[in-house]
């Protein structure tokens, strides 16, 4: 096989890892507000998510590191192109690492709950613009070559259409059922009952968005009859998810659910195939695999490494999952606070 | 403004402000490892009592290191998307290759340092931390190959077909892994990390030892501030030797691969035997040589910074006209004949004062607070506790400056042609590197959205630091109050 075309498969590799494990980490988030009912409760929804979530996040650093590596034509074009919209998605990250760090921090409810609009936001955001930008990439942009070299001409709001933002729903509501299934698989007590409860319905409106924009971006858009394949896949799993939901079998509906949005990145994937970035002006404008891609030695020498690291990671990372796997009640979360904003206990003692 | 100039603002913004987080992560990750291994060795209640103390300081400023970096991976595809195209093959591989390696190792094992005081053995959640100090200092020697490879291109080729620069076979990337600039670089920029961070520990416990001494908590004062003082001072010491060691050392390479950026660190319009190193100059802002005058200079040193001889003909070095008119003959079929190849005097004639200035200052400040620390010794003077906060900005700094000089030093180029080999074509002005497609009003909404983010984020991290520096320490209590087996409210890191 060439390498370029392993690397495009590599990168539908790494996208999957980042949007199966940073999926649940947003659903927690999205779902921080409207389903903790008390600061016990939403404590212990971060604290599910707390030791990995920042591991997770790096999948899309390697990701983008890796286009940048493999494929430099398409780094440069897509995110040049998509300026305003990857902005956004970058300010939401940032908050939501501040506000996962550093909201307990201060003993302050005012505080925390500045905070946790910051969390709401900064994990609605990206699961809804991460879903617009690949359906962009299923559906064609205003590519043009330009002096040689390929470039998104349209701005943002060439990016929205019915069908980008319906793929925009379809991310949001599987990492809302994601979340909730995540929930449901790490707590004990009253919240795991009431995740469970939500994730069954929850798991029928993302089976139903999922297959209309699948079905859709398949007639449309695929010029390919094996992108049916994973369509099928992902629609077995979406129902094999509302039925264990239904079961109270939390395991698998997490891993049935993964499996959906594993094979709804190699729906996304195939339907491109052979392109990175197609251009909806002109099918001869479109930016290909083998365009984008770098030298044969670059191709190698990352190859490697991936091949090397990849795996060590996946390691390290399931020993993590396993230390963290015990369910956490609401008694363990205790009472721990940060500081007061302003009192310092040291210095009271102090003045003594 | 052009789009040009928003983009280089945005960049310098974004990347000083994240430079300023990053190298006190790097530096305090292993402090706080060290304590931590105390701990475990001595079993001494002290060094966990410093170990939560700066950890929780750590974890305060990770968070924004890892919030400003991510932008930063993917700020060459949205403002300089010309100049990805044109280095992605090499430049590029450096970066996945850091995401691969450090951060997936620093953040998965901190995660597990955070949340394993109770779930790991204790040897194992010791080398969490370790691990973690480990990743930081990896990933800087990655990006430092890749911010390298822009001051002194190597194992690339130019493919006129293509009309990029590529990797030069696989065994590029080892050149590229093992260019002189980064093994100059890097240790620079590790032991400038660990001139921050040991500041940092020493200054925040200095302040402690005063201030508890005269709460009347002196035993506080000896037992547990004084000694990571210490830690602090030590890495000072140590890190101030290196920092002028290693600076040294890229001085030399840098008068063979970037010689107007040594002529403009010096302001040295003309070339020279024995060119001296000037302490102060006046002149005005235009980049203009003639304009200025050096008031105060010591004969010969730039000379031996470059070369390592004072005088006689081996101490020659290259003025900045004398450069330009090179450059310019050497370029003008591709650039022209008025393309100006000086950077910009003042700001890299400064800077690079700043720099050594504010250091070396550092550094012997350690040496003073090592002697007032001597045999046991701790204090209640309130000079030594103003002392204290005065050195705590000094190195963050210094280092700010350390990259602006290199970074304006390189303009006008983003890749700066190597004079070694001059004729492959590797090179690229800063100008050519900018995104095409985007519009200026594009540029400056992002500058100006992640400023000001930037600058509340900033508020709030130095809010927090403030706030759990001042609140020290759980004094030490009667041992009935104390119920066994309970975590310690502030103390726990989770959330
Ligand atoms: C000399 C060291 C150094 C330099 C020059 C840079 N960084 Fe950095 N970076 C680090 C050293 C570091 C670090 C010590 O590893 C950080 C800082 C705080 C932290 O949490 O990790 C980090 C964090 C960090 C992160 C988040 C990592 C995570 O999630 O764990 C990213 C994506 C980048 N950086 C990317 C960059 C890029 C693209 C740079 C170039 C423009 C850059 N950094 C300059
Ligand atoms: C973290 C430490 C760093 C600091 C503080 C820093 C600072 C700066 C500054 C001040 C500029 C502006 C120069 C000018 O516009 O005249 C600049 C430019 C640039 N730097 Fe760095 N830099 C750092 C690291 C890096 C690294 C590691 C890379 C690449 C891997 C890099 C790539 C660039 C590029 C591409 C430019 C060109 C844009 C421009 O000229 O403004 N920098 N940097
Ligand atoms: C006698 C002392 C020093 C000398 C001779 C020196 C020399 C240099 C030189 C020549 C460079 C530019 C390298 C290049 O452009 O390729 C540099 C960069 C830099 N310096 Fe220094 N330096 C000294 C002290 C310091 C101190 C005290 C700090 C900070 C605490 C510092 C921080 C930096 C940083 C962060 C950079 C940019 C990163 C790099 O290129 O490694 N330097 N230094």
């Amino acid at each position: 096989m060439d390498l370029s075309v392993l690397w495009f498969l590599l990168l539908a590799v790494l996208w999957t890892g980042y949007l199966v494990l940073e999926g649940f980490d947003f659903g927690v988030g999205m779902l921080l507000k409207p389903f903790a009912r008390n600061e016990n409760e939403r404590r212990m929804l971060l604290r599910t998510v707390g030791p990995i979530w920042d591991g997770n996040e790096v999948w899309l650093l390697t990701a983008g590191g890796a286009t940048f590596a493999a494929f430099p034509e398409w780094y440069a074009t897509m995110f040049s192109g998509f300026y305003l919209a990857l902005l956004l998605i970058l300010v939401a990250l940032i908050v939501r690492i501040c506000a996962f760090e550093w909201r307990q921090k201060i003993d302050d409810p005012i505080w925390r709950n500045r905070w946790d609009w910051a969390h709401t936001f900064g994990a609605w955001i990206p699961s809804v613009l991460w879903g617009v930008a690949f359906a962009n990439l299923v559906q064609g942009m205003q590519i043009e070559i330009i002096d040689g070299n390929h470039q998104l001409t349209g701005g943002f709001f060439s990016l929205i259409t019915p069908f980008t933002l319906l793929g925009g729903v379809t991310t949001a509501a599987l990492f809302l059922t994601h979340g909730a299934v995540f929930l449901a698989l790490k707590t004990d007590g009253e919240v795991r009952v009431r995740a469970g409860l939500l994730a069954q319905r929850l798991s029928i409106g993302s089976l139903l968005v999922a297959a209309v924009w699948a079905v859709w971006a398949q007639l449309a858009f695929s010029s390919n009859v094996f992108s049916w394949v994973p369509l099928v896949i992902a629609a077995l799993s979406l129902v094999g998810v509302v039925i264990a939901a239904r079961a109270r079998r939390e395991g698998w509906a997490f891993a049935l659910n993964a499996v959906a949005i594993a094979a709804a990145v190699a729906l996304i994937f195939s339907i491109m195939y052979p392109n990175v970035m197609p251009s909806s002006l002109n099918p001869d404008w479109s930016l290909t695999i083998a365009g984008a891609s770098s030298s044969k030695a670059t191709l190698q020498v990352m190859s490697v490494i991936a091949l090397v690291m990849v795996p060590i990671v996946l390691a390290y990372q399931g020993w993590t999952l396993w230390v963290f796997r015990a369910r956490l009640t609401g008694a363990q979360i205790g009472s721990a606070t940060g500081l007061h904003p302003f009192r310092e206990r040291s210095f009271e003692n102090v003045d003594r | 403004m052009e789009a040009l100039d928003l983009a280089r603002w945005q960049f310098g913004i974004i990347t000083v402000y994240h430079f300023i987080l990053v190298p006190l992560t790097i530096g305090l990750a292993p402090l706080v490892a060290i304590m931590h291994t105390l701990w475990v060795r001595t079993g001494s209640e002290r060094w966990l009592k410093m170990t939560k103390f700066f950890g929780k300081l750590l974890l305060i400023n990770f968070a924004l290191g890892v919030a400003t970096g991510i932008v930063q991976e993917f700020q060459f595809g949205m403002n300089w998307s010309e100049y990805s195209r044109f280095v992605g093959d090499i430049f590029g591989a450096p970066l996945a290759i850091e995401a691969l390696v450090a951060f997936f190792l620093e953040s998965t094992f901190l995660g597990l340092w955070i949340f394993g005081w109770d779930r790991l053995p204790k040897k194992v959640h010791l080398a969490c931390i370790w691990l973690v100090a480990f990743g930081t200092t990896a990933s800087a020697y990655f990006i430092l190959a890749a911010n390298s490879w822009m001051q002194h291109p190597v194992g690339a080729v130019f493919n006129p077909e293509t009309g990029r620069a590529e990797l030069d076979g696989v065994q590029g990337i080892f050149a590229v892994l093992t260019n002189s600039t980064l093994l100059a670089a890097f240790p620079h920029t590790i032991a400038t990390s660990w001139l921050v961070a040991g500041t940092f520990v020493a200054g925040i416990s200095g302040w402690w030892i005063v201030r508890s001494v005269k709460a009347g908590r002196t035993e506080e004062a000896r037992l547990t501030w004084r000694p990571a003082a210490y830690i602090g001072l030590v890495a000072m010491v140590i890190a101030g030797i290196a920092v002028i060691g290693t600076g040294d050392a890229q001085g030399k390479l840098m008068y063979e691969q970037q010689p107007s950026k040594m002529a403009a660190a010096e302001a040295q319009c003309e070339s020279t035997e024995a060119a001296p190193f000037s302490l102060l100059t006046i002149g005005d802002l235009s980049n203009n040589c003639d304009s200025s005058t050096r008031l105060l200079s010591v004969p010969g040193l730039t000379s031996f910074l470059g070369t390592g001889h004072f005088s006689g003909p081996e101490s020659f070095l290259p003025g900045v006209n004398d450069l330009q008119s090179e450059a310019q003959a050497r370029f003008a079929d591709q650039f022209g004949p008025d393309q100006d190849y000086t950077p910009n005097l003042m700001v890299t004639y400064w800077s690079f004062r700043l720099m050594i200035g504010l250091g070396v200052f550092s550094a012997v400040l350690a040496l003073a607070g090592l002697w007032l620390l001597r045999k046991g010794r701790v204090t209640d003077s309130v000079w030594f506790s103003r002392l204290c906060l005065l050195a705590l900005p000094m190195p963050f700094l210094a280092a700010s400056f350390g990259w602006i000089f290199t970074e304006m030093g390189r303009q006008p180029w983003v890749v700066a042609p190597n004079p070694a080999n001059p004729v492959d074509n590797v090179y690229l002005l800063t100008q050519q590197g900018v995104s095409t497609v985007v519009p200026a009003w594009s540029v400056l909404t992002s500058m100006v959205i992640f400023t000001l983010l930037y600058a509340a984020l900033g508020a709030v991290w130095f809010f927090l630091l403030r706030r759990y520096v001042r609140e020290g320490i759980e004094p030490e209590v009667p041992t009935s109050e104390q119920l066994p087996g309970q975590p310690e409210p502030t103390l726990s890191f989770a959330y």
